[in-house]
């Protein structure tokens, strides 16, 4: 399976991954990079697809998917990540396990201006907040990092970020 | 000096009830549910009414959590009933949580806002909601199957009817006058404690 991960089929894989470790919550704020995802979420009978009206709304509901017994997944953008900094205060000083996926913008061969600020303040921030960040370039790398955030964020529960850079997903022009 | 008017669309009359008999009134039976009570005056009031029951999350941070925290129980709980008990200040603070709740629609959760129209934590200033934003319209408009306001006493009765009996998701605004929640004192929120007697008494 690991051998088989190539551009094109790393987020099928990704999701693959997530359901075989149990992720039953998939929560998001709309995003091009998490697109495959988010749809095979919404395909999915299994799961609980739950579109946020902002990000923080989804540090939340993990926490509440943890109390309830269920695992979750945060799918955002680089952006949303600003949104939830003090919502981080939940899961951090409630040791919950988080698990989120952050597409990247702002970063590597970006061409909207509007991004650089948010898109170079995620590791910061996120780290500032307690969060431990793992990045991923390639599509073989995107699918050990996530198998590596699961096990820290369910099984030693951490806030475990995983950016999904503009190198894996490719840079937009605009 | 700068004023605040309130709103010409105010047309709900001054509230009358006081939260330290409304609130246990409403919830009548706190031990049915998995319960979710947001910063601050509710996660005392809630403390108190179920004598620091393991079954409830109480938050003294993140404020505008309560909801959402709400419906990721109730999404993996659903033949339990949860109830989520939170202020106008902090249901104000993530509003867009109530469209997300109502997309989800899981009919196993109440939400009540008890609603001081105050910011009673830091000075009492005057909420939103003081000023005649209406938390139940909102309700509405972002589709809740169930919206139910308490003005008054003769409102109660109906208001403890869905909370009692549960018909589908519902959002009860329970309008009270300012003034102190109920607080036994006794307990300091620790988030991560919290959390491991919530988890230990749902799940083992």
């Amino acid at each position: 399976m690991a051998d088989a991960i190539t551009k094109d089929t790393w987020p099928d894989a990704l999701y693959d991954l997530l359901r075989a470790n149990g992720v039953t919550q998939f929560c998001y704020v709309p995003d091009a990079g998490h697109r495959v995802l988010i749809d095979r979420s919404l395909a999915d009978p299994d799961v609980h697809s739950v579109p946020l009206t902002t990000e923080e709304e989804g540090v939340a509901m993990v926490a509440g998917a943890d109390l309830g017994g269920q695992r979750a997944v945060l799918l955002m953008q680089s952006s949303g990540v600003g949104n939830c900094i003090n919502m981080l205060s939940l899961t951090q000083g409630g040791r919950f396990p988080l698990l989120t996926l952050v597409s990247m913008r702002g970063e590597y061969g970006e061409g909207n201006p509007w991004q650089f600020a948010m898109g170079q303040a995620v590791e910061p921030v996120l780290k500032a907040m307690g969060a431990i960040v793992l990045r991923a370039d390639h599509p073989a790398e995107a699918i050990e990092a996530v198998t590596a955030g699961i096990v820290m964020a369910f099984q030693s529960g951490q806030q475990v970020a995983v950016l999904l850079t503009q190198r894996l997903i490719g840079a937009k022009k605009f | 000096m700068a004023k605040l008017n309130k709103l010409q669309t105010a047309t709900l009359p001054d509230a009358v009830l006081d939260r330290r008999q409304a609130v246990p009134a409403l919830i009548e039976n706190p031990g049915d549910f998995l319960m979710v009570a947001g910063l601050a005056g509710t996660a005392w009031e809630l403390s108190a009414l179920t004598h620091e029951s393991p079954s409830l999350f109480g938050l003294a941070g993140a404020m505008g959590a309560a909801p959402m925290i709400g419906l990721g129980i109730a999404l993996a709980q659903p033949k339990r009933r949860v109830l989520v008990a939170t202020g106008d200040g902090e249901l104000l603070m993530n509003v867009g949580a109530l469209a997300t709740i109502a997309l989800q629609n899981p009919p196993n959760l109440t939400i009540i806002c008890v609603d001081n129209g105050h910011y009673g934590e830091t000075g009492n200033q005057e909420s939103h909601t003081g000023l005649g934003v209406r938390l139940d319209t909102i309700a509405v408009g972002c589709g809740f199957p169930v919206v139910h306001t308490i003005n008054t006493q003769a409102d109660m009765a109906e208001g403890r009817r869905l909370v009692r009996e549960g018909g589908g998701l519902t959002f009860i605004l329970l309008r009270v006058v300012e003034g102190p929640a109920t607080h036994d004192g006794k307990k300091n929120l620790v988030p991560h404690i919290e959390r491991d007697r919530f988890r230990a008494a749902l799940l083992g």
